[in-house]
């Protein structure tokens, strides 16, 4: 074999950030478990991902040594439990390099984060006195993709029936890709935000989102990114990706179930109004009206889920330890080693891109006439977890003309023989069903 | 879990090649027509089941959908269990294999009463398959109130 050698000064190819995944393994204690009979092989952290033990520890000690209710108590367990629930934020904050602490909402999940900005927009609507960026009524337009998770589609669906708005929405190429075509068509003067996902969750599609930005800023409308499926897997600049809010769930990050976030430009969230009124989210209260915290506590009513919180601050330390550009380049190749071996399986077609460039690591695809059910249920058998079914984003199947699609998804875990494991799995599936 | 418990032959058999598919119009002049078209949201399996029957014999159950292979083995062991049956006797198929689905594998079918549907007695085991499994069976219960035969009451818990 020749090598080329790569002239000095140019990036070598050592330079990529790598880490031990046998290592990091080991810090994952469900890895370990057998399914049926055979070793655990997890396809399914694009749904949710699993969590190291660090993170565990951390949410079993809150619970065990520290647990009292956050911001309103003087004594040492008050102060012991909101010092780690305000530090999380931090955490958070700094992780997607967030200008203020401030600027992290912590919400129950995505879908509540996407829940809270639409309703702001409601209930601004409602006042004649509100922030007019946030007053929507007939003739104004929301603006989301085909390429959505249901949780980007319905909560826009029920505000545009609130005010009288129309939604439009970002056809998706025959590639998978987002169509950008029409944007000057689709993103008008007319446009009140533009709410779109960074990564699909179904076709793995990445959304270069700088021309969508740039149009935004020239109509003067809002940005909403749904990082679900991009916090967990690559780094994130919130500066950088100039949005106005960015969204993102905690389970798909190493994190526990029932934290998410919502970070938001601190001017937009202090023009907001409040969306669940409650304990914690005030300045005072008179029986007749209140008057509101800042945010973030304006959009944090109620106990909130502290010890999840402070779990997400181990979850995103853990993370930022092994370094996001070192996760985001391991799936990288994981995507690459994945889309060849996948080729050749006969009668296997891919949705979504099938180069590892604007992608993730989260491929679905049809295995002939065979049902997604189907094609799941023999590869649980062998151990193999996959997810089938519409994946909460339909438009996305119909699009493509199929109900349902199998879907396998990696993260900073998983391993080439995995991906080995699935191919298997699969020449099993077509012996079942041929 | 033994995959074979699932994916009997006589179901793979029923996917591969099934009985009496496709929506067909009543050949007996006067016999009442009605269809229900099921979906399973969660994996967006569809099934319409049509029945035509003078209020006394279902003359036909036919089928239409797509979906997975438990899901379409089941309307092809419905079709070939109910067309030409009494409706009371119909129903009292219907019941037992609405049993069988909700019994987590613990009940024994009877195959004078379930003919092939006795192959779906491993399906039962795997709650995330039960309402493949069912999908047929529940339209069909649908388009037979439409048509105005009798439905005993069945309570599915899966
Ligand atoms: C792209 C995308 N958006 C939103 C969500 C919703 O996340 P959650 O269910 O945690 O609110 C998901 C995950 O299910 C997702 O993949």
């Amino acid at each position: 074999m020749t090598s080329i050698a790569i002239p000095p000064g140019m990036p070598q190819y050592d330079d990529v950030p790598r880490y031990d995944v046998a290592k990091v393994r080991a810090d994952f204690p469900i890895l370990d478990r057998e399914v049926n009979g055979h070793r655990l092989v997890y396809l399914d952290s694009a749904n949710t991902s699993h969590k190291p033990r660090q993170v565990l520890d951390v949410l079993g000690e809150h619970y065990a040594m520290h647990n009292a209710n956050v911001s309103r108590s003087v004594h040492t367990l008050g102060t012991e439990a909101t010092e780690a629930y305000e530090g999380a934020r931090a955490k958070i904050a700094a992780f997607i390099n967030a200008p203020s602490v401030d600027e992290v909402v912590f919400t129950k999940n995505s879908t509540e984060a996407i829940n809270i900005v639409a309703y702001a927009f409601s209930n601004a609507s409602l006042r004649p006195d509100a922030d007019p960026r946030f007053r929507l009524g007939p003739g104004d337009e929301v603006v989301i993709s085909e390429m959505e998770h249901h949780s980007n589609i319905v909560p826009w669906q029920l505000l545009c029936e609130r005010t009288g708005a129309t939604l439009r929405w970002f056809p998706v190429t025959d590639q998978g890709r987002l169509d950008e075509s029409g944007l000057q068509d689709l993103v008008t003067e007319r446009t009140k935000i533009v709410s779109l996902v960074h990564m699909s969750n179904i076709l793995g599609t990445v959304n270069a989102t700088s021309r969508i930005t740039a149009r935004v800023r020239e109509v003067g409308a809002l940005l909403l990114l749904d990082c679900s499926q991009s916090v967990p897997h690559m780094p994130m600049d919130v500066v950088d990706h100039d949005a106005d809010f960015v969204v993102f769930t905690g389970h798909k990050m190493c994190g526990p179930t029932g934290i998410g976030v919502l970070w938001g430009r601190g001017e937009l969230l202090a023009a907001m109004p409040p969306v669940l009124g409650g304990g914690s989210m005030i300045e005072t209260v008179t029986m007749a009206r209140s008057t509101f915290a800042a945010p973030p506590a304006r959009f944090e009513a109620g106990t909130p889920p502290i010890a999840e919180a402070v779990a997400l601050g181990a979850a995103v330390d853990y993370l930022a330890g092994i370094g996001m550009r070192a996760v985001q380049w391991h799936e990288k190749e994981l995507t690459a080693y994945a889309l060849d071996a996948l080729a050749t399986v006969p009668g296997l077609r891919i949705f979504g891109p099938t180069v590892p460039v604007g992608r993730g690591g989260t491929i679905s695809f049809a295995l002939g006439d065979i049902h997604p059910h189907d094609v799941g249920q023999v590869l649980d058998s062998l151990g193999v977890q996959v997810r089938v079914g519409h994946h909460c984003a339909k438009p996305v199947c119909t699009r493509f003309g199929v109900p349902a699609m199998t879907r396998a998804s990696f993260y900073l875990y998983t391993t080439t023989g995995e991906i080995d494991a699935l191919v298997a799995g699969l020449e099993q599936v077509r012996k079942v069903f041929e | 879990m033994q995959l074979e418990s699932l994916y009997q032959e006589i179901i793979l058999d029923h996917y591969k090649h099934p009985h009496g598919r496709g929506l067909r119009d009543p050949d007996a002049t006067g016999a009442r027509v009605a269809e229900a078209h099921h979906v399973n949201p969660t994996c967006g399996d569809e099934v319409t089941v049509r029945v035509a029957t003078d209020g006394e014999v279902l003359h036909d159950v036919s089928y239409d959908g797509m979906g997975c292979s438990i899901s379409q083995a089941s309307a092809s062991v419905l079709h070939e269990l109910l067309v030409g049956r009494g409706a009371g006797d119909a129903f009292r198929v219907h019941e037992a294999f609405v049993e069988l689905m909700s019994g987590r594998g613990q009940v024994t079918p009877d195959e004078d009463v379930l003919g092939d549907g006795v192959a779906f007695a491993g399906v039962a085991r795997y709650p995330a398959r039960v309402k493949c499994a069912l999908l047929p069976w529940m339209a069909f219960k649908d388009a037979a109130a439409r048509a105005g035969v009798g439905v005993s009451p069945t309570e599915v818990e899966a």
